[in-house]
C-alpha cells in the first residue's frame, strides 16, 4: 500500500494509530489520582512530541543515512520559527502560509550552510555547522534584533523574541477570523474535552494538524529510505571514497540530504510558531542542536521510527520528570520507615525536578554503551533473539549494522 | 588501437622524483601488466589515471579524452573502473546493494535525486546486479552483509561492482596482495575467465610474478620512476635490465 512494502505499510499504520489515539494513550491515569502528573496528554506537550518528532525525522535523513553529524540544525528550526511569525505579522493568523514560508526559508539557509560545511567531513563538518548555528544565533539575538530599515526591533526583535502586535499590518486579517493562529478559521487552541468517568481526554486542533503533517513527512522519509537516492546516501556513510570511484558525485547527494533535513527542521520551527506565535533566539542555540542529536541517537540513528521515539522520550522527561519535587517523592515513599524514606528521597531528589538532565544523561549513557543501535536497535535485536528460530537461513546475522535492516 | 596513452608523465613529491618521463600505451582488449620493485612508482602512476593525482608534466589520454584535471567520478563515468589494493566495498550494505549502486551510477549518471522510486522495484537494475553476482559466483550470498565476507569474497565482490558497469578499462591495483596461494590461484582463474568471456581491457599493477606471467599479454617494467623495458612476457623474462632492476631476487 502507498508504494511501500508490507512491513513499512504496517509501521506507518501503527504510527498513525498511536499518533491519533495519543490524547487517550498519553492520559492513562485518572485526573484526580496521585499519578496524574505522569499524564502527558495535554495539548501543549503532545504538540511538542510531534513537532520535535518531525525535527528528529529530518535530522535522521542526514545523520542516520549519510553519517554526517550536524551540530547546527537548530539554526533551521529558529529560521523557520521567525519566518512563520513574520507571515502572521504581515498577512494574518492563518498558519498555512507561515508553515510554507518556514520550509522555504530553512531550505535556502541550508543550501548556503550545507554548501560550505560539506567541503569537510567528520569532526570538521560538525564544527562548521556548529559555528554557523552559533553565528545565526548571534545574528538573531543581537545584530538583526536592533532597529533597522525603519523596523522597530529589526527582523528578530532581539532577546524579547518576535511576536505579533496589534499595530502589525496583517493585511488579510478580517474581523470574522480568530485573533490567534488558525487554519481557515479553526483556531489552533481549539480543544474538545471528553470526560469519561474519572478521566479527562483533550483533543486539540493544533495537535491534530501537527500529527497529520508528521505522518505525511514520516511517509516521505520512508520513501527516501527505500529509494535509490537513499541507497546512495547509505553508501556515503559506509564508504564515500568507493562511491566516488564508482562514478557517483557524492557532494550533491550529501547536500541534497542536508537541505531536506534542513527543510524538515524549518517545518518543525514553523509549527512551533503556529502553535504559539512567539519566536525567540534561544531556539537557535547550540543546546537545541544538541537535543536533536540526543533524540536521534537515543531512539536509534538510521532506523525509521527511532528518532520519533527519542524525541518523545526526551520531551516527556523534560516536561514530566522536571515537575516532580521532594514533596511528591515523600508522598510516594511515605510507606517506608522515616529514616529510610528520607534517605531514598534524598538520593532521588537529585534525579528529578531540576535534576532531570541527570536522569536523561544516565539513560543516554546506558543506551549508547549497551544498545549501540539505540532503543529501536535494541528492540530489534531482542526480538531476533526471541524469535531467532523463525528467521530465514540466509537472513543477515544479528550483528549486522542497523542501517541495512529493513523493517524498523 | 591504443585505448590508454601515457605521454611524458613526470611527478615529483618534494625531493623525490616519483615518475620520470613515463610513456605507455595500452592496446584495447589486452591485459597490460605494470611491474617493478617497491617504490618504482607503480601506484603513483595508477593514481594519475583515476584523478587522484595530477602529474607535473605530460598527458594521459583515454579513448581520445584527457584524464587529467577531471574528478574520479567523471573518470568512472567515461568507462574506467578501479579495483583497490585492499577491497573498497560498502561494508554495511548487502552484496546485492553493493552491486546495484554501481549499476545505478551507470544508468542514472553521477547525480540523480530519484527519492520517490523504490530501489527494490527497479527490476532492471536488480536483475543486472543479480546476473553479475551469478557470473562471479556470489549469487547465493546476495542478501548477506558485505563486511561479513571473507577477504577473497570481498575482492570478488569488488570485481563484480566494477564489472556491473561494463567498463572499457579495468584498473587492478595488486589484486592478489596479501592473499593465500589458493585465493591467488582462484583470482587468477577468475580474471582469466573474465578475459575470455568479456574481452575487457585491463591494466594490472602487480608484485607477484606468478600472477603477472599467468595473465598479462604485455608487460611494462617500471624502476625508479621510469619505464626500463616493455615487451611480451616471454621476452621480458629474459631481459637482463629487468633482472638487474629486481637485483635477481624476484625475477623468475
Amino acid at each position: 500500500m502507498f508504494g511501500l512494502n508490507r512491513n513499512d505499510t504496517l509501521l506507518l499504520i501503527f504510527v498513525a494509530i498511536i499518533t491519533f489515539a495519543a490524547p487517550i494513550l498519553m492520559n492513562p491515569f485518572p485526573t484526580e489520582s496521585s499519578l496524574a502528573q505522569f499524564n502527558a496528554g495535554y495539548p501543549d506537550l503532545m504538540q511538542r512530541f510531534v513537532i520535535f518528532g518531525i525535527f528528529a525525522i529530518g535530522f535522521n535523513i542526514l545523520f542516520g543515512l549519510t553519517g554526517y553529524l550536524s551540530f547546527g540544525h537548530a539554526a533551521f528550526l529558529g529560521a523557520g520559527s521567525y519566518a512563520c511569525v513574520w507571515m502572521f505579522k504581515l498577512f494574518g493568523y492563518n498558519v498555512l502560509p507561515g508553515i510554507i514560508l518556514s520550509v522555504i526559508v530553512a531550505g535556502i539557509l541550508s543550501v548556503a550552510i550545507g554548501y560550505i560545511s560539506l567541503r569537510r567531513s567528520g569532526i570538521y563538518f560538525s564544527i562548521l555547522t556548529l559555528a554557523f548555528a552559533q553565528m545565526s544565533f548571534a545574528l538573531a539575538y543581537s545584530v538583526l534584533g536592533q532597529d533597522m530599515f525603519g523596523l522597530q526591533g529589526g527582523l528578530t526583535n532581539g532577546e524579547t523574541g518576535l511576536q505579533v502586535y496589534t499595530s502589525d499590518p496583517q493585511i488579510f486579517h478580517s474581523e470574522a477570523a480568530p485573533n490567534l493562529p488558525h487554519l481557515f478559521g479553526l483556531p489552533m487552541r481549539e480543544t474538545w474535552v471528553w470526560e469519561y468517568g474519572a478521566w479527562s481526554f483533550q483533543f486539540n486542533a493544533g495537535f491534530y494538524l501537527c500529527a497529520i503533517i508528521m505522518l505525511v513527512v514520516f511517509y516521505m522519509s520512508i520513501r527516501i529510505f527505500r529509494s535509490p537516492f537513499g541507497m546512495m546516501l547509505r553508501a556515503i556513510k559506509t564508504n564515500q571514497n568507493r562511491l566516488n570511484y564508482t562514478g557517483v558525485n557524492t557532494r550533491p547527494y550529501a547536500l541534497a540530504a542536508f537541505v531536506i533535513s534542513g527543510m524538515y527542521a524549518g517545518l518543525a520551527g514553523g509549527l512551533l510558531s503556529a502553535m504559539d506565535p512567539l519566536a525567540g533566539a534561544e531556539r537557535m542555540q547550540w543546546t537545541a542542536s544538541g537535543e536533536v542529536v540526543l533524540m536521534t541517537i537515543l531512539g536509534g540513528a538510521g532506523t525509521l521510527i527511532g528518532p520519533v521515539l527519542g524525541a518523545g522520550l526526551i520531551k516527556y522527561f523534560e516536561n514530566i520528570f522536571s515537575k516532580i519535587n521532594d514533596a511528591i517523592l515523600e508522598g510516594w515513599f511515605a510507606f517506608l520507615p522515616e529514616t529510610i524514606g528520607d534517605a531514598v528521597v534524598w538520593v532521588l531528589h537529585f534525579f528529578v525536578g531540576k535534576g532531570w538532565h541527570l536522569t536523561l544523561g544516565l539513560m543516554f549513557m546506558i543506551v549508547v554503551i549497551f544498545l549501540p543501535g539505540g532503543l529501536v536497535g535494541g528492540l530489534v535485536q531482542g526480538a531476533k533473539r526471541l524469535f531467532g528460530g523463525r528467521r530465514r537461513k540466509n537472513a543477515p546475522p544479528p550483528s549486522a549494522s542497523p542501517t541495512s535492516q529493513a523493517a524498523e | 588501437m591504443a585505448i590508454l596513452q601515457v605521454r611524458n608523465v613526470s611527478k615529483r613529491f618534494g625531493g623525490l622524483q616519483a615518475l620520470n618521463d613515463v610513456n605507455l600505451s595500452v592496446e584495447a582488449g589486452t591485459v597490460h601488466a605494470i611491474i617493478g620493485p617497491n617504490g618504482a612508482g607503480k601506484s603513483t602512476l595508477l593514481n594519475c589515471f583515476v584523478g587522484r593525482l595530477i602529474p607535473d608534466t605530460g598527458t594521459v589520454m583515454f579513448d581520445g579524452k584527457s584524464l587529467l584535471g577531471i574528478k574520479p567520478h567523471q573518470i568512472n563515468q567515461i568507462g574506467v573502473s578501479r579495483v583497490f589494493q585492499t577491497p573498497e566495498i560498502f561494508g554495511d550494505l548487502s552484496l546485492l546493494e553493493n552491486v546495484m549502486i554501481p549499476t545505478f551510477a551507470n544508468r542514472d549518471g553521477a547525480f540523480k535525486v530519484n527519492w520517490w522510486k523504490r530501489a527494490d522495484r527497479e527490476s532492471d537494475v536488480q536483475e543486472h546486479a543479480e546476473a553479475v553476482l551469478q557470473e562471479i559466483g556470489l549469487y547465493e550470498k546476495r542478501h548477506e552483509i558485505a563486511d561479513a565476507m571473507s577477504r577473497g569474497d570481498k575482492r570478488r565482490l569488488e570485481m563484480a561492482m566494477c564489472l556491473s558497469q561494463d567498463p572499457k578499462l579495468l584498473l587492478l591495483d595488486e589484486p592478489t596482495a596479501g592473499m593465500s596461494r589458493a585465493d591467488t590461484n582462484a583470482t587468477i582463474d577468475l580474471l582469466k575467465r573474465l578475459s575470455e568471456t568479456r574481452g575487457l581491457t585491463k591494466v594490472i599493477i602487480e608484485h607477484d610474478m606468478h600472477v603477472v606471467f599467468s595473465l598479462a599479454n604485455y608487460i611494462s617494467v617500471l624502476a625508479q620512476g621510469t619505464v626500463i623495458a616493455e615487451n611480451t612476457p616471454e621476452l621480458i623474462k629474459g631481459d637482463p635490465r629487468v633482472k638487474e632492476a629486481y637485483l635477481g631476487t624476484e625475477a623468475e
